[in-house]
């Protein structure tokens, strides 16, 4: 019980502390849930992003369950979940009920303003974290550069081919990216053993 | 039976929208014009709040959305609606996953996803630099297209600088964020 009433309790923190997209909350779970609590590594966590990237649904949700069920089986995966909703649901729901114009308040725009310049710095941070596991030979490097630039020039992509613009997505990065992983993987196990 | 009308519905937009909280908007544009129950000027605030507030977007979004149509409870849920289908399936994938964690094909795998992962959260980083940080042509006075906005590339940097010192490498990323929003206001960013 103990455990799970945890995995709740970190999440919430997690929601409530992602503010501006799925990514931001990359920092946050590096510190609780990788640094502090140990229920993943680095490597875990970008697994659970680029999974979360190409299944349904919201990548924070997704990464969240991964979390729970891993530490937890499936009903820890729910409660994960459920913690990761919470801030929102408390949030959105007073908002919603007695402050219909709190996006208009310009205090609101100069805060949130300042908030989108700290979660740069804070991604930029943990990117570099996340990338000395994970972009260190060269067939990572290339990969890296390869969705990088691909994600980057997106929209040029599209407008170039627009018979396939559909195919410049993350979906299919990840696909491709997997199956370069595979090949690499052959390939050295068959060089290894001549 | 309203409640689960919207569960349904917010199963359905969780089920197809892949890749993240923006990718269901089109998706909420299409169930406001089909059941009437909130207006496109409706759903520009509901976006203009979620990402405002702390959580991510597409939950924040079907919160919002839930209210409006049914209340607290709407709320509720609407939003377990759509993190159902999330559930179900990477419960499915974590159990695959498990299962095979010692397969040499599987590892080779994830040797592919890390760096593309690392890529597609760089990316992302990207653009909300090139939003929090640049004005628009719009925004600026000089009319450039995009043009260096200072006291945000300041915060930024000092963040980040700050985030490095051994002495404050440890603090809750949360205090910047406050941090960074007290600036924004003290200084009308």
């Amino acid at each position: 019980m103990r455990e799970y009433l945890q995995l709740f309790w970190t999440f919430a923190q997690v929601g409530a502390c992602t503010f501006g997209g799925g990514y931001a909350m990359l920092p946050i779970l590096q510190r609780e849930v990788v640094e502090k609590k140990g229920w993943a590594t680095a490597e875990e966590l970008a697994d659970y992003f680029a999974i979360g990237q190409c299944t349904p649904g919201v990548i924070a949700v997704n990464t969240a369950t991964f979390v729970g069920a891993k530490r937890k089986g499936n009903l820890g995966g729910v409660v994960a979940t459920l913690g990761m909703i919470f801030p929102s649901v408390v949030i959105i729901t007073v908002i919603a009920a007695f402050l219909r114009n709190f996006a208009h308040i310009p205090a609101v725009g100069h805060a949130f303003a300042g908030v989108r310049a700290a979660v740069v710095a804070l991604i930029a941070s943990s990117v570099l974290k996340l990338g000395k596991t994970t972009v260190k030979d060269a067939p990572s490097v290339g990969v890296f550069l390869a969705v990088l630039l691909l994600s980057v020039f997106d929209k040029p992509l599209e407008a170039a081919f627009p018979a396939v613009a559909f195919l410049f997505s993350p979906v299919t990065y990840v696909i491709l990216a997997g199956a370069a992983g595979l090949l690499i993987s052959l390939a050295r196990k068959g060089g290894k053993g001549k | 039976m309203i409640y689960l009308r919207l569960f349904f519905e917010f199963f359905k937009i969780g089920l197809f929208s892949v890749g993240g909280g923006l990718a269901t908007i089109p998706f909420l544009q299409d169930l406001g014009a089909r059941t009437g129950w909130f207006t496109a000027g409706d759903l520009a605030d509901m976006i203009a709040v979620s990402e405002s507030t702390p959580g991510p977007i597409g939950v924040n979004m079907s919160t919002y959305v839930g209210f409006t149509c049914g209340g607290p409870l709407g709320a509720v849920v609407g939003v377990l609606g759509l993190v159902t289908p999330s559930i179900l399936v990477i419960l499915l994938v974590s159990l695959f996953l498990k299962k095979f964690r010692d397969s040499r094909t599987v590892d080779g795998v994830f040797q592919g996803l890390r760096p593309a992962s690392t890529a597609l959260i760089t990316a992302a980083g990207l653009s909300v630099a090139q939003i929090a940080l640049f004005q628009t042509a719009q925004e600026s006075q000089s009319g450039a297209a995009l043009t260096p906005y200072w006291p945000a590339i300041a915060i930024a940097l000092v963040v980040f600088v700050c985030m490095r010192l051994p002495k404050l490498k440890n603090l809750h990323p949360i205090l910047y964020i406050a941090a960074a929003a007290a600036a924004g206001v003290i200084f009308r960013l």
